[in-house]
């Protein structure tokens, strides 16, 4: 602890994880739902934060595109459609979740006393396959970011199972809420005009001027940027994950600028599904050439197989075949994150009244 | 000192996870409940990035001398040593980062990372469909607290036991 580098993270530490317990404190305490959400947010934010400062950028960089962008808008979407306030709760009730809460976290906090300590290299954790990982990814995967290459060579299998997951995630709300259509088709068929579409253009307040002018600046350097975070995720932090969730951040925007009905005209709600369908294909697609090609699942050897022998051996001398396996199965995390992401928010965005200038 | 010092970030994701927890079991109101759980959730998380911290690493991203040059053959000793390093690995519990391992800088657990980022994503897929099965709960009982929605289940069944008691009554 007297490595001044390491008492400066210590002191980050202490004050983020403080932060973090005080947010987590209010958040507990308030029964506006709206300051919940917005907390929540905050909440996310700090421990992007705090995921920063423990060496693990890739899950900083998501947590803060996650958690504090798209969780934020997807419960404020469903707060819009049930309600504003949580009832208040009896004194006496809070005596048995308190009393369950104080006799865990007690074991739990017993428990620590046979924790590795923190930050030990040598804590059953940090031995044995995280080490060797960070050893062979150089000769066997050839790039930097050793997230990426578990995430995505390594572990690819793991992977392909969490993309499957976002995307049954995106059919399932899908299912329960509509495709996004239901709101806008219903009004039409109750011969209502839906209430915003009645203003005219001049009779839209001026103060959203600011916000149309620097979000149509702002959304293509949005795109830009995900591609940017997409290409670079084996140089650097970023990669699939936190593209596609950046790309349908970018169609949030614009359609919570704009309006639900010009982003539904933008990216049709066809267009979304299909993206996040494609990308699961894409990925598996990759893991049964591979099988085609007489290699394991997802060996992207198979695909230039230069070094490689059958017997599934990682070719030393070429990592080519592994260079474009990550570019595919990367690219289809990507369109299923945004896809599914932004089926996701027209589900619900398509159910909810828009918000008029005085609820703002 | 150092007791307390090496541990806690333990003891704080145990208080963190335990508001999460409190918050889960002592609202009824739906989303808050589904708040707390993602307080809980998080806290799972900071817990697994805790424990792929190594002292004195940086992030998982080789620099510096551990990467090969671009489009060439990577220096000799460092693939050597890493296939030593390798080797070794299986048989030497508690494998040591950096140097000895045929790394020149020290770096932090990648697998925890790995494990998390793709966790937080799924998270916010799961966490939608939760909050899309609320809206559903609300459109078909007018609230989304647990124990009117309780109250209207129970009401419901009592009518319909009612009708049953009726129609055969009746029959």
């Amino acid at each position: 602890m007297s490595d001044p580098v390491a008492i400066e993270i210590a002191v980050f530490n202490v004050i983020l994880l403080a932060m973090l317990f005080v947010v987590g404190a209010a958040v507990a305490r308030l029964r506006s739902l709206f300051a919940i959400v917005m907390l929540t947010g905050a909440y996310s934010l700090l421990s992007a934060m705090w995921f920063v400062t423990l060496d693990a950028v890739d899950v900083a960089f998501t947590e803060a595109a996650v958690g504090a962008g798209v969780s934020t808008v997807l419960m404020l979407g469903a707060m819009l459609l049930t309600s504003r306030t949580a009832k208040a709760d009896r004194r006496w009730a809070r005596i048995g979740p308190l009393a369950v809460v104080l006799v865990t976290g007690s074991v739990l906090i017993y428990a620590t006393t046979d924790m590795p300590a923190f930050g030990d290299p040598f804590s059953p954790a940090n031995s044995y396959v995280g080490a060797d990982y960070l050893v062979m990814t150089a000769a066997d995967i050839d790039i930097p970011n050793i997230v990426t290459a578990v995430l995505s060579s390594y572990r690819g299998f793991d992977t392909l199972g969490e993309t499957g997951v976002v995307f049954m995630a995106g059919i399932a709300v899908a299912l329960l809420l509509g495709f996004g259509e239901r709101s806008l088709s219903a009004n039409r068929a109750r011969g209502e005009t839906a209430p915003v579409r009645t203003e005219t253009k001049a009779d839209k307040s001026d103060h959203h001027v600011v916000l149309r002018v620097v979000s149509r600046i702002l959304i293509p350097v949005i795109g830009i940027y995900a591609l940017y975070v997409h290409f670079h995720g084996e140089l650097s932090a970023g990669g699939g994950f936190q593209a596609g969730v950046i790309i349908s951040v970018a169609v949030v925007l614009y359609s919570l600028v704009f309006g639900i009905a010009a982003a539904l005209d933008a990216v049709p709600v066809a267009f979304a599904r299909g993206l996040a369908a494609f990308g699961v294909i894409l990925y598996a697609g990759v893991g049964f050439y591979a099988l085609t090609q007489g290699y394991n699942f997802l060996d992207y050897d198979a695909i230039l197989s230069h070094g490689a022998d059958a017997a599934g051996h990682h070719g030393d001398t070429n990592t080519h075949g592994q260079h474009i396996g990550i570019i595919l199965i990367e690219l289809g995390v990507l369109f299923a994150v945004a896809g599914s992401i932004t089926t996701i928010y027209y589900a619900f965005a398509g159910r909810a009244p828009e918000i008029r200038d005085e609820d703002w | 000192m150092d007791f307390i010092l090496e541990r806690y970030n333990y003891w704080a994701i145990i208080g963190l996870m335990m508001i999460g927890l409190y918050i889960t079991f002592q609202s009824g109101n739906l989303i808050k409940r589904l708040t707390g759980l993602s307080i809980f959730q998080t806290s799972v998380f900071l817990f697994y990035i805790t424990l792929g911290k190594v002292t004195g690493g940086s992030a998982p991203i080789l620099f510096g001398r551990d990467l090969k040059p671009h489009g060439g053959e990577a220096p000799t000793d460092v693939v050597a040593g890493a296939g030593a390093a390798h080797d070794a690995a299986g048989d030497v519990a508690g494998a040591v980062y950096g140097p000895v391992n045929g790394l020149y800088e020290t770096y932090s657990n990648p697998l925890p990372h790995v494990l998390i980022l793709t966790a937080i994503v799924v998270g916010v897929a799961t966490l939608a469909l939760g909050l899309s099965l609320i809206v559903r709960i609300r459109e078909a009982y007018g609230t989304i607290e647990a124990d009117e929605v309780a109250a209207i289940d129970l009401d419901t069944a009592i009518a319909e036991a009612a009708d049953r008691e009726q129609t055969e009554a009746a029959a």
